[in-house]
């Protein structure tokens, strides 16, 4: 049977736990704060999430834009399909990353930010360039639009696995002698280490509540989805919160309603309400697909698929690693933190680490969802693929989506490959009890 | 009779074509098998610190990816589709053997998909060692060049491993010596073909940097050497052919056939940013001090300004192109950039908008290593030469 929607039919309102409510007020608070951001004297830093020194810009009372953040807003507000077209009307070409020509093709239309107020144009671009190439780019096309310093924070890649006391020293150099007098004389504010400290350390209070979240999926059933809920998690402490008492509550918060699940036995919540029974606990590698999100969802908790662990809620920091901001050692401390974000890991410790979550979350295996436009993510995902399989002698499946360009995403076959993919899991199931 | 080169230019790019099409690296094999503890190693395009390798006594070799004759059967099995080809051919000669000899492999940071390979090669060949050469973004030296300069020196502690032998400062210093040589008869030729482009075919000048990249580099200086001394014997037909500057050949190879299709079109190509690593410095590397500081500066302060850097200073974003046009007399810019290369890709229109507001003529198109179908390009490169000669007639 064909089913007409009208054009007036709207979805069913999504189904909202305590938290989610509490974070979508917290986002839409930051998006007004920025609107009205000149109106206060406030001046506005845009930064990329990977790295970025939300606890350091705070120092010189900024306010924190981040243009990954608005593209994803406009993915799940079905905006970013038109902004993406006019970036490639423009001159952009299709092949390069979606998230850059949301934003501009956002810019192009008149820079009216996911609140329907306009964005204010940034007082300065750090370019926290952290285990991404696009992000230098990126900022270099902001630039000639937005007549700002750019302010270049490069993090080495950790190609060898390891942090060295020669990356630090020149982080913690550029820093001193680069970013913070930049951002001293842009802001009129002087710095001072002893606030730094301060917000490093409430990051680090509500790092530990984030972490305990993110693992209460080792229980069973897990009462979090750590990948699409999970993408509701990382918001504040990803975003511009981190350093606030803001983030503080909101984790506390957040954790006691997980504690709570647990208590009750319940799974995670998703729009429809609480999932049924949990049949394949599962890992994912690589971002969601925002334009089609709740669909995207809707395939995996129809049938009781449930994300244990994922790597993209590691891409503002791997604390549950153990790494937490440290008052005692700020700069260092920042500099450790970009280090260690998931994209600026090489490919042995992503391999590593999915591994790990394998094996430590119990998941039946590695799904990954493969971003055409982002490089960072997924040049070599095939071989990480292959490897993980190998290691845990569990199955896993590769699906191809885009973040924010709904032309990528072909429900259909995505659909098909994820059927396929638990049928996988099932016979796999089947030969091990067979074989037991 | 006594300023008679030793061969023509014929032998000589005969030999190059020979190398070219070389997948089996025999040169570089033959190279290493005549001395016992002799070290081979590979580097991705763009840029790498050549003279360490030699320093160590070793054979820097680049790995280019396969061109257009290499069947890619495994490299496609690491790769989606949207991603340029060359990581897959690299993969390629990888998977099947043809870089068994190779003792190590350098990745220059040139963007997300290399950086990524690099970490493929641990996983892939675990036995040989992968290096990553991290460049400074930061151009101050007492930042970026500190930076650089500790990563010299691991790359260093690296290739020592490789040999078990210490690389001095003195064999650095005279590294760098030969490829100051080396730079400077890239540079007499790159003068010669702006001079006098119908002279030097660019198809001819690109197969004589690509021999470079797989002979010891004593042996390049004298093959351009004596291809210098050749050309200036010969002349050949003058056409009456538009200048035109090419962008967007950093990394991922153009066939052959692209360069001479663009030729063929109509168009001189008077500069061009192929196999950089020849000519990465605009100028000698200094000799006396600190060769791993020497080296850092030359990065720092005089190298090309190329998409995969980042630009400190908005006002002199792109500006190296229009030098360049101006400075060879060219009359128009080629983007040809890598289907799916990200530097390339998102520098584009900056570069675009740069020269519109110089009223510099510019088209731009897609290739891949492997591109087939040269008939549009050349009509597209014609069809642009045609134009130029237009408007430069107005
Ligand atoms: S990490 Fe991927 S999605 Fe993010 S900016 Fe880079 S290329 Fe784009
Ligand atoms: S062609 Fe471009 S995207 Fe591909 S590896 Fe080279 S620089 Fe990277």
């Amino acid at each position: 049977m064909t089913v007409i929607v009208g054009p007036k039919t709207k979805p069913p309102e999504a189904i909202k736990d305590a938290s989610m409510a509490r974070q979508k007020q917290m986002v839409n608070a930051h998006y007004d704060r920025l609107a009205s951001a000149k109106e206060r004297g406030e001046k506005v830093a845009a930064t990329f999430v990977p790295g970025n020194l939300n606890e350091l810009l705070m120092c010189f009372d900024m306010v924190n834009n981040l243009p990954e953040v608005n593209a994803i807003q406009n993915g799940l507000r079905r905006q970013s399909g038109g902004y993406v077209m006019e970036a490639e009307k423009l001159g952009h070409s299709e092949d390069v990353c979606t998230y850059v020509k949301s934003d501009i093709g956002m810019m192009a239309k008149g820079n009216i930010g996911p609140n329907g107020k306009p964005l204010p144009d940034p007082d300065v671009l750090l370019l926290s360039y952290t285990g991404c190439f696009t992000f230098m780019k990126w900022f270099e096309l902001l630039r000639r639009q937005y007549k700002c310093e750019t302010i270049m924070f490069q993090t080495p890649y950790l190609a060898d696995g390891r942090i060295t006391k020669d990356m630090i020293s020149y982080m913690v150099k550029q820093l001193r002698q680069d970013v913070i007098p930049k951002l001293e004389r842009i802001s009129g504010v002087k710095f001072d280490i002893d606030r730094l400290r301060e917000y490093l350390r409430k990051s680090a209070k509500a790092e530990d509540d984030h972490v305990w979240v993110l693992q209460s999926a080792k229980h069973k059933p897990s009462p979090i989805d750590a990948y699409f809920g999970g993408i509701y998690y990382i918001g504040p402490i990803f975003g511009a919160f981190r350093g606030t008492d803001d983030a503080i509550e909101y984790y506390k918060f957040l954790r006691s309603e997980v504690e709570q699940r647990i208590a009750q036995g319940k799974g995670p919540v998703t729009p429809d309400g609480d999932m049924g029974q949990e049949r394949y606990r599962l890992v994912v590698e690589g971002p969601p697909n925002y334009t089609n999100f709740r669909q995207f969802w809707k395939m995996f908790y129809d049938e009781g698929a449930v994300v244990v662990a994922s790597s993209y809620t590691k891409v503002g920091g791997t604390y549950d690693y153990g790494f937490r901001h440290d008052p005692d050692r700020p700069l260092e401390s920042l500099a450790e933190y970009c280090l260690n974000v998931y994209t600026n890991r090489n490919l042995p410790m992503r391999v590593d680490m999915l591994e790990n979550y394998i094996n430590e979350y119990e998941a039946d295996g590695l799904l990954i969802n493969s971003i055409k436009s982002c490089n960072s993510f997924s040049a070599g995902q095939l071989l990480m693929m292959r490897e993980v399989e190998k290691r845990t002698g569990k199955p896993a499946a590769f699906i191809e989506t885009d973040l924010v360009d709904p032309r990528y995403f072909s429900a259909a076959n995505v659909k098909n490959r994820l059927e396929s993919y638990f049928q996988m899991i099932e016979q796999k199931r089947a030969g091990f009890r067979g074989a037991a | 009779m006594l300023d008679r080169p030793h061969h023509t230019t014929a032998d000589i790019i005969a030999r190059c074509e020979a190398l070219f099409s070389d997948l089996s690296f025999t040169a570089a094999r033959e190279w290493k098998a005549a001395e016992p503890g002799r070290i081979v190693v590979g580097f991705l395009p763009y840029y790498a610190p050549r003279e360490l390798v030699h320093a160590a006594g070793g054979l820097p070799l680049g790995i280019f990816g396969g061109g257009d004759q290499l069947e890619v059967i495994h490299g496609d099995a690491y790769y989606q589709s949207y991603i340029c080809r060359i990581p897959r051919s690299t993969i390629e000669l990888g998977v099947s053997g043809r870089l068994d000899f190779v003792d190590g492999m350098m990745f220059p940071s040139i963007c997300d998909v290399i950086r990524n390979l690099s970490g493929m090669w641990k996983l892939m060949f675990p036995s040989k060692g992968a290096r990553y050469i991290d460049l400074p973004h930061n151009f101050d030296d007492d930042l970026g060049g500190e930076f650089y300069v500790s990563e010299l020196r691991e790359t260093c502690e690296w290739l020592s491993s490789l040999t078990g032998k210490p690389i001095t400062s003195d064999a650095i210093r005279a590294s760098i010596a030969v490829f100051n040589d080396n730079r400077r008869l890239v540079r007499a030729l790159y003068q010669l073909r702006a001079d006098e482009p119908w002279n030097v075919p660019s198809a001819e000048l690109y197969l004589l940097l690509r021999a470079g990249m797989v002979i010891p580099v004593e042996e390049h200086n004298q093959m351009l050497a004596d291809y210098l001394a050749a050309v200036r014997l010969q002349q050949r037909p003058i056409k009456d052919n538009s200048r035109v500057v090419i962008c967007g050949m950093f990394c991922e190879q153009p066939p052959l056939n692209l360069i001479k299709s663009i030729e063929l079109s109509g168009c001189y190509i008077v500069d061009d940013d192929f196999i950089l690593v020849t000519r990465w410095e605009n100028s000698d590397v200094a000799l006396d001090g600190d060769p791993l500081q020497s080296l850092a500066r030359a990065y720092l302060h005089d190298s090309k300004s190329t998409p995969p850097k980042y630009e400190p200073d908005e006002a002199k974003k792109g500006l190296y192109l229009v030098d360049s046009v101006r400075k060879n007399r060219a009359e128009g810019v080629i983007f040809a950039m890598t289907s799916f290369c990200d530097p390339g890709l998102l520098e584009r229109p900056m570069l675009q908008a740069v020269l519109k507001s110089h009223g510099i003529p510019q088209i731009a198109f897609k290739y891949a290593e492997n591109s087939g179908q040269m008939q549009p390009i050349r009509e597209q490169a014609g069809t642009f030469a045609d134009s130029i000669k237009l408007w430069s007639g107005a």
